[in-house]
């Protein structure tokens, strides 16, 4: 993986001085490496193969050996996203409880059709994820860092009218 | 107490008595409520003495396994000639299983003032408390709290003015269930793929970053302050029936019951009360089955399950585990083939990968069981599921292969005619053809 053309660098000012406190905590570089990438999605809103190679640099690493853990993790993003990702629990305990309802609620009401795909505004992604540690609260929904409990398919739609 | 419920009578609030009381979240709501006093009176022993408490209290690891702390413990260096290292499994992510968060969402400080007294006890000056990564809420409340901590020099380089050096870090997951198996965990906080690793060596010779390092569970910490304020020998008589069964236990009640929740109870106590009186079946619903343990221990049908009594030897009694207290419930309207399949399915997309017979064994099991749902099953795939599930038991680096086969097989054991009903056609199918 090769930086072409204009790249804004991630790791400047403010987020560089954070970066350079994580690394304290750690005894090595690599140690940082799930924490850096945190701050490029928060950053970017996903994972680019540039930054990859900017966070490669900062932790002396390669970027294939970067682009290996981020491929590992399920919540970096290798692709852009709408404005607002939604991950919508579907597991046993949730699923005995409704779930796979609330996500064709989310998916009729956010107008994104399929699971995956994005809104014609752009405006929403919406997943299926499993478990997500919540189960006696069903359905667990996560909108970016949100993490709101007992969504019912009677919700959805306010819900979604929080997020322009 | 079963929060979001009011606590009933038959609980025993240990780790959940302030569940739901944001009071309780502050340093000085939680010095209030007795808070730190165990660290500090756990400072004033020796590492030995610690470890030896916790030993004979008898507490057991409340992350899956049942391991005793006080002996995990008892098998870090004596002689310290490297780093240390603590690491808090908070990566809760077996289904049916939400206690470490209410734990953290709740008490971060109970969890912080466990995992302190753990590492002084293991000799360890840093200390990761690994959160799964969608546990935004849980992290920024553990995160104020430890802050709070290191303000007032709870931690810190002095801690609590004892010479000790105490950090505690948060490190945050990205997403990956197998992150919560505990050598995945280390490879997870040292930058790597979250892919177990064979062991020996085991983690108390050479853990995280090739150090001596323990792994606990948030419950498990959160445990000890009690231990060391109230005496091992108090904790050790909390138990209603094995003895080798000690404390209190907090068991996540969910799926197909009228009050989802966190419910704390003894050792020992009767798993038909925990759902028939404390969580309560839906109105006019009966009983199917239930897993105690979390997703992957085997599935209890309702004469077992009212048989059952809740110690780790209790359940092993009725061909179950206890495992990490995720109490799944089916009533009479589950679709226990579907349900299962939807299991199966979490642990096909949680497999590293690493294993044959683990990724190609969940994937195969998932089809299968997709056919059958979809009414193109033959009689034969039941004795290939239970074939496939012998070929992923026992032959892996982690369980989690085994976990996938342990519903299924024992699905297929007790329910066997809700598949042949798929698969004679005297059930309609409800996928479309795989
Ligand atoms: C696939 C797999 C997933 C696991 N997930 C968790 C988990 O989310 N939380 C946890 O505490 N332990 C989990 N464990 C168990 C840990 O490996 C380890 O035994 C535990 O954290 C030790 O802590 P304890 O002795 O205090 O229970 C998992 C094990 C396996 C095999
Ligand atoms: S059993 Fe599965 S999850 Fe465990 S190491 Fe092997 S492939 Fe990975
Ligand atoms: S199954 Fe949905 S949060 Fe656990």
């Amino acid at each position: 993986m090769q930086v072409t053309g204009e790249y804004e660098p991630v790791f400047t000012g403010d987020r560089r001085a954070r970066l350079d406190a994580i690394l304290t905590r750690y005894p090595t570089k690599r140690a940082a490496l799930l924490p850096a990438l945190w701050m490029v999605q928060e950053a970017r809103g996903w994972i680019p193969d540039t930054a990859m190679v900017e966070v490669a640099q900062a932790l002396d690493l390669t970027a294939a050996y970067v682009k290996g853990v981020v491929t590992f993790y399920t919540m970096y993003h290798q692709h852009p996203v709408g404005r607002h990702f939604i991950q919508v629990c579907t597991t046993t305990p949730c699923n005995l409880c409704g779930a796979e309802d609330v996500v064709r609620a989310f998916l009729e009401h956010s107008g994104c059709g399929e699971l995956g795909a994005t809104s014609p505004d752009g405006r929403f992604t919406i997943v299926e994820v499993e478990c997500l540690g919540a189960c006696g609260f069903a359905t667990p929904v996560l909108i970016d860092d949100d993490f709101i409990d007992g969504v019912t398919v009677d919700k959805v739609r306010e819900l979604l009218a929080r997020y322009p | 107490m079963g929060y979001p419920h009011k606590p009933h009578q038959k609980e025993t609030v240990l780790l959940s008595q302030y569940f739901g009381d944001p009071e309780a979240r502050t340093y000085g709501g939680w010095v209030k409520r007795g808070g730190y006093e165990a660290l500090k009176k756990a400072l004033g022993m020796s590492p030995a003495e610690v470890v030896e408490v916790v030993k004979v209290s008898g507490l057991r690891g409340r992350g899956g396994a049942g391991f005793p702390a006080g002996v995990k413990w008892s098998f870090m260096p004596k002689e310290k000639s490297k780093p240390h290292y603590l690491c808090c499994n908070a990566d809760e992510s077996e289904p049916g299983t939400f206690k470490d968060r209410e734990i953290m969402r709740w008490t971060p400080h109970a969890l912080i003032e466990g995992c302190a007294i753990a590492m002084h006890a293991i000799q360890a000056e840093v200390g990761y408390i690994y959160i799964r990564g969608e546990f935004t809420e849980a992290i920024r409340i553990m995160q104020a709290a430890l802050d709070e901590a290191y303000k007032v020099g709870t931690l810190g380089a002095n801690a609590m003015g004892s010479g000790r050096r105490l950090d505690i870090w948060i490190h945050r997951g990205a997403g990956a269930y197998i992150c919560g198996e505990e050598t995945a965990l280390m490879n997870s906080i040292e930058g790597r793929r979250g892919n177990p690793r064979i062991r020996p060596p085991f983690p108390a010779q050479a853990g995280v970053f090739g150090m001596p390092t323990t792994v606990n569970n948030v419950e498990t910490l959160t445990s000890v302050p009690h231990i060391i304020n109230r005496g091992a020998e108090w904790y050790q008589k909390l138990s209603l029936s094995n003895p080798k069964s000690s404390g209190t236990k907090l068991f996540s009640v969910c799926g197909h019951v009228a009050r989802p929740g966190n419910y704390e109870v003894t050792m020992g106590f009767p798993l038909k009360d925990l759902i028939y009186d404390l969580a309560g079946l839906r109105d006019g619903r009966t009983l199917k089955a239930c897993q105690p343990g979390g997703s992957s221990v085997p599935i209890l049908d309702r004469a077992e399950t009212e048989a059952c009594l809740l110690d780790y030897e209790g359940c092993v009694g009725q061909g179950t585990m206890l495992g990490s207290g995720g109490l799944i419930v089916f009533d009479d309207s589950a679709d226990m083939v579907y349900q299962i399949m939807r299991l199966t399915r979490f642990y096909a997309h949680e497999s590293c990968a690493q294993c044959t017979q683990c990724r190609e064994g969940t994937g195969w099991t998932v089809r299968i069981l997709e056919r059958i749902l979809s009414g193109k099953g033959t009689m034969g795939d039941l004795d290939l599921l239970l074939d496939i599930g012998e070929q992923m038991t026992g032959k892996t680096i982690c369980v989690l292969s085994d976990s996938c086969a342990v519903p299924v097989v024992s699905g297929i054991k007790k329910f066997r005619g809700e598949f042949e009903a798929y698969i004679t056609g005297a059930r309609k199918p409800v996928l479309a053809v795989a």
